[in-house]
């Protein structure tokens, strides 16, 4: 079977201190893959290894066997690997409805010069028109719809993390990355998180990859986990199976007195 | 369920203000009413809003300090004058030679704003003003090291006239074309892309844009428009030397920026306006002595005008007296009360938000009422 992502050997050091090491995964297309461990594990750093903001010191990671290690973080982006941050980055002062219309820009069947752009030429209507739709399209499936005329950062924090999450969708991704997409949210909104993110995988049929500290909210998503702890793999595989691993318990809580 | 689609007449005001602005001018220019000097500040704001609009598509909109503005117009006017002054004798026409020289000094401005963006469009913030002030000051001594025969050295060239009766409006023509062009742009999915380069350059790359690209386009737009205020410049003043277009002349731009409002197109065309206004109109009414007012004044001016948009003591005479409500009275004399909408959606309207220009003012005022007990009380 094919994997969408996948992971060899991918290392990082920054002048001697080694962030991530020989992490190995394997994600399947349609899965929600994630990826935990205490703070200061190396998790963000993976992420900003597999989106081409650092550039790996080992290994390669291949996305539906296409290597794409070296590549620039747009070129990733267009390649199909989408992304959130862990602190909320939208464009502040931009409408909701073009944040999301700023994620199709690079998309081929919008594709309009800018000297078409300039002179406005027919096309430059008929591609606007275009965008504008399929922007509301993916608005609504995150109930954004009402608010498409409010400042990006007018809105409240769970709208927020949700408009990030379709500015990403909006570039029609095959992997999406969520990093800690429920920090500072409350239950409800956790909650409402996790049927959004269901709902994500099976309208767009992507995978996804996300990090995030409550096992709980992980353990009730993901199908498999990873767990990093000081840059290395500490276990992998079926949530059930990782949770009860005595290493992962050690890390997370500590070692029991004998 | 489709509305009619309605024409926005906000996106066309400026075009209609500019055009029936030049339309006057030019029909009073005609039958001979406008003297020279009222031709000549005319040129000037022209060459203002040019310089104004154009840069502040870089300073607004991409959100990139450039100080280097005059350093393209220093192009655009040298070879752009140079080239007219060649051509003249060949072509004949002086309209003709107008246009070419413009198109040649625009292209050349162009074209360097391309070679200096590469490298320097990788830097960020502070170290990008610094090489484009830099890039501002080698160009100025490039030219003022040029042989006699080629560009004349410290005494400049000399550029062929055009009737200074019709100067103006190629130049507001020009003003004109320019505003399609950037408001188009910025009006665009690629303006779209810039303004989110601005917002956040980080999510701008992890959404796929490519920002070198985009930062390129801007920059060399931005020049090729500096470039054709250079050339209109060079045939205003029939002469260029390069000594005007030194540090000062770029931060002038970037105040009529600033003043304007940070990527807001007219309010760029009526600072550009008002300063060239007051700076022309300083220049001819205080002569000899006076003239050292000149500086005084206009900074006078300019320090004013900032007090009084951003002094957070004033901010209750602004919001009463600002240009929307005086719209707003013209519209509807009276304040009716039962039409005012009560709008959820407005989140800024949260009664218990505090506001933060009110906290950040210093002067807040515990009533005296909250420091004495209740009469009730005793």
């Amino acid at each position: 079977m094919e994997y969408i992502l996948s992971t060899k050997n991918l290392g990082i050091s920054f002048g001697g201190l080694k962030a991530c090491e020989n992490v190995n995964m394997d994600i399947l297309p349609n899965e929600i893959y994630g990826l935990i461990g205490p703070n200061g594990a190396g998790k963000t750093t993976l992420f900003n290894i597999i989106t081409g903001v650092y550039q790996p010191t080992w290994g390669d990671f291949y996305l539906n066997g296409e290597r794409l290690t070296g590549l620039k973080q747009e070129k990733i982006c267009n390649k199909g690997i989408a992304r959130t941050f862990q602190n909320i980055r939208l464009f502040n002062n931009m409408t909701v409805i073009r944040n999301v219309m700023v994620g199709l820009t690079n998309k081929s069947e919008y594709k309009c010069t800018f000297f078409e752009s300039m002179f406005r030429f027919r096309r430059h209507f008929k591609v606007e028109k275009e965008m504008r739709e399929k922007a509301k399209e993916i608005l609504d499936i995150f109930g954004l719809l009402p608010e498409r005329n409010n400042l990006a950062c007018n809105l409240p924090y769970g709208m927020q993390r949700k408009l990030e999450i379709a500015r990403a969708l909006a570039t029609s991704p095959k992997l999406l990355l969520l990093d800690e997409p429920a920090a500072g949210m409350n239950p409800n909104e956790t909650m409402e998180l996790v049927e959004t993110i269901k709902l994500i995988k099976e309208k767009f049929n992507i995978g996804i990859l996300l990090i995030d500290h409550d096992l709980k909210f992980v353990s009730g998503l993901c199908d498999r986990i990873t767990v990093l702890n000081f840059g290395q793999v500490l276990a992998q595989g079926k949530v059930q199976d990782v949770l009860n691993n005595k290493d992962v318990i050690e890390a997370y809580i500590g070692r029991e007195s004998d | 369920m489709k509305t009619p689609k309605k024409i926005k007449w906000k996106h066309f005001i400026n075009y209609i203000v500019i055009g029936v602005f030049t339309l006057i001018f030019s029909l009073l220019s005609v039958t001979n009413s406008l003297d020279l000097l009222q031709k000549f500040l005319l040129e000037k704001i022209a060459i203002s809003i040019l310089l104004s609009v154009s840069l502040g598509l870089v300073v607004g909109f991409l959100g990139e300090l450039s100080l280097g503005h005059a350093g393209f117009m220093c192009i655009g006017a040298y070879l752009g004058g140079k080239a007219a002054s060649i051509l003249e004798p060949i072509l004949g026409s002086t309209l003709l030679t107008l246009t070419i020289s413009l198109v040649i000094g625009g292209v050349s401005a162009l074209i360097s704003g391309l070679i200096i963006g590469l490298p320097a469009l990788r830097l960020k913030g502070d170290y990008l003003a610094i090489v484009t002030l830099a890039f501002g000051e080698i160009v100025k001594t490039l030219f003022l090291n040029s042989s006699e025969d080629s560009f004349g050295g410290p005494t400049g060239i000399n550029t062929p006239r055009f009737d200074n009766k019709y100067l103006f409006i190629v130049g507001f023509v020009l003003v004109l074309f320019m505003l399609f062009v950037i408001q188009n742009l910025i009006r665009s999915k690629h303006g779209r892309a810039i303004t989110a380069i601005r917002d956040s350059e980080i999510a701008a790359r992890a959404t796929g844009i490519n920002v070198v690209k985009y930062k390129l386009l801007v920059f060399a737009l931005s020049a090729f428009f500096a470039g054709i205020a250079g050339v209109l410049y060079s045939y205003s003043n029939y002469t260029v030397q390069c000594t005007k277009f030194d540090y000062n002349y770029s931060i002038e731009i970037l105040v009529m920026v600033v003043l304007g409002g940070m990527g807001n197109i007219n309010g760029s065309i009526i600072s550009a306006l008002l300063i060239t206004f007051l700076q022309v109109e300083l220049a001819s009414i205080l002569t000899g002595n006076l003239a050292v007012l000149q500086n005084i004044l206009y900074a006078l001016v300019l320090i004013l005008i900032v007090i009084y948009n951003n002094a957070p003591s004033l901010k209750g005479f602004r919001d009463k007296y600002n240009f929307k409500n005086l719209i707003k009275r013209l519209r509807k004399q009276k304040f009716d009360p039962s039409k005012e909408i009560d709008d959820e959606a407005k989140w800024d309207r949260v009664p218990t938000k505090i506001e933060m220009n009110e906290v950040l003012s210093l002067d807040i005022k515990v009533e005296e009422s909250t420091l004495k007990p209740d009469k009730g009380d005793k």
